[in-house]
């Protein structure tokens, strides 16, 4: 028998404010990336060939022909459906079944537990061992699709630089920074770099890799919320820029 | 300077308990245990707790403090208020003998399910040969204590007793990694570590790393790494196709 304590948890800190401020956070985020994406507008600014990350690669009818750099090979797309439908399957789930990210949502909305030492307010529990939790395990496939797309963002970052400097390509270069960074510091791609070795010494690239990715994935909680911050405030600006709230700040012309 | 510290301590057993109130001394550079000792000593004789070295080495004075799983001799006195009440409880993941004092022979169950360390055949004690890059991931493991407050933490079984069976709890999954990791074992341990020692129910919320008194990154260089290599072997058909068209291990 354990001890009989009635209370739920005995902690007198804050341990409410951590996952209140991850749910916040995440909902906030959500909401801002639900109302520009069926906008369907203000995501290109043709004086200067910038591309907000959301829409790319802008590949259906739909898209301005200048917006889209790899072509339009998908047709119109039906409805209230607009262009970032077809990538966003693949953000959103690479994001979602990211490690840290199960992590904050499985704490901060599924209360599971929401907080250590906390207990949690369900009677049952299987964790990851069934469908649909198991399908986690397909994250490594989601980073891929992820690279792809942030190979994708790097190539319109450096396509703006073609027309001149202003604050928008700094912010498009930051912003493709904070994206490389968060994921090659990915708990799969540290796996697939070398973590999955057992013998190092016989493997010495793979094993630098590692180890400059290990460096990276310590902060990948850090990283997780700055690019993901980053792209918001990316595509803020160029949505003010496109839609002619704000002029660019030019540097060079 | 010394002061009168409020102290609530849960004493009881098996049967049944509570939390009680005292006031006991407290003085400079203390640690929760000193306090403690100063309770057992003045006022209740008979109380129970488990201690041995006194310098979070041992692992043997794992308890709940305001709440939170510490160690009693590594918890400082000078990390709560002079008015503050320190709360202090057995861990609750385990059965309660006595007081403070609590079974933890479901950890040392648990330990014998992993099997033994495998070396390759015919490679005797003595004659293992291995480098150091290869050794050195699973050495931060060793660092453990045995201190047990990372399986008492655990959602999986703190709230959940019946996932007792089919869970190891994170110190014995991180075993599974060390040996996993290890550059001669041979066993197959990843089909294990999932079928055997429950790493699915973890969902790697991370709060045995949280707790752990070693600072061991459990979550993040023994779990995740376990759940990448078992995503390897069952549930990425890209790997298992290479593995089948190269023969690689
Ligand atoms: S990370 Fe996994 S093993 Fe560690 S406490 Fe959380 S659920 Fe348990
Ligand atoms: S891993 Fe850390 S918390 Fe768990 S038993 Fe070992 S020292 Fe204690
Ligand atoms: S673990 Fe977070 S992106 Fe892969
Ligand atoms: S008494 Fe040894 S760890 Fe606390």
């Amino acid at each position: 028998m354990r001890a009989q304590i009635a209370q739920r948890t005995l902690r007198t800190d804050r341990w409410w404010l951590p996952p209140l401020a991850t749910f916040a956070g995440l909902l906030l985020i959500s909401i801002y990336a639900a109302v520009r994406t069926f906008m369907g507008d203000y995501y290109w600014v043709d004086d200067y060939r910038y591309l907000t990350p959301m829409y790319s690669p802008c590949l259906s009818q739909e898209c301005l022909p200048n917006a889209a750099h790899f072509g339009r090979p998908l047709p119109e797309l039906p409805g209230f459906l607009t262009p970032p439908v077809v990538i966003i399957p693949f953000l959103l789930g690479f994001r979602v079944t990211c490690y840290y990210y199960r992590k904050a949502y499985y704490r901060a909305a599924w209360m599971s537990p929401p907080a250590c030492a906390v207990a949690e307010p369900h009677a049952k529990y299987t964790g990851e061992t069934r469908f649909p939790l198991i399908a986690q395990n397909l994250h490594r496939y989601f980073f891929y699709a992820a690279s792809l797309l942030l190979l994708i963002n790097i190539y319109d970052a450096f396509y703006a630089f073609t027309t001149g400097i202003g604050l928008g390509n700094i912010v498009l270069l930051v912003n493709v920074g904070l994206l490389a960074a968060y994921t090659l510091s990915c708990h799969s791609c540290r796996h697939i770099a070398g973590g999955r070795l057992k013998h190092f010494s016989k493997h010495p690239v793979r094993y630098w890799a590692w180890t400059q990715i290990s460096k990276l994935n310590a902060r990948h909680m850090q990283l997780a919320w700055a690019s993901l911050i980053f792209v918001c405030v990316t595509d803020l600006y160029v949505a003010l820029v496109a839609s002619g709230t704000i002029a660019d700040l030019r540097f060079v012309n | 300077m010394g002061y009168q510290g409020h102290f609530r301590v849960w004493r009881g057993s098996a049967e049944g308990g509570g939390l009680e109130d005292f006031t006991v001394e407290v003085n400079e550079g203390e640690v929760v245990l000193d306090v403690i000792h100063r309770l057992q000593a003045t006022q209740t004789p008979d109380l129970a707790v488990r201690w041995n070295c006194k310098a979070g080495k041992c692992g043997s004075c794992s308890a709940e403090i305001n709440g939170k799983p510490r160690l009693l001799c590594m918890t400082r006195m000078s990390v709560f208020a002079e008015d503050e009440t320190v709360t202090v409880t057995p861990m609750r993941t385990f059965p309660v003998i006595r007081d403070l004092v609590t079974d933890v022979s479901y950890n040392y169950r648990k330990a014998r399910e992993i099997p033994a360390f495998k070396p390759p055949e015919g490679v005797a004690p003595g004659e293992y040969r291995m480098q150091q890059v290869d050794v050195e991931r699973s050495q931060e493991f060793r660092k453990c204590i045995e201190c047990f407050l990372c399986n008492n933490t655990c959602h999986v079984i703190r709230d959940h007793e019946e996932n007792k069976e089919s869970f190891a709890g994170p110190r014995f999954l991180m075993r599974v990694a060390e040996l996993e990791m290890h550059p001669l074992d041979e066993a197959d341990r990843v089909q294990q570590a999932q079928s055997s020692h429950g790493l699915g129910l973890c969902n790697i919320t991370k709060c045995c790393t949280e707790v752990c008194p070693e600072h061991i990154k459990i979550t993040d260089n023994a779990l995740i790494p376990m759940k990448e290599r078992v995503a390897d072997r069952r549930y990425d058909p890209i790997v298992w196709l290479g593995n089948k068209l190269f023969r690689r291990s």
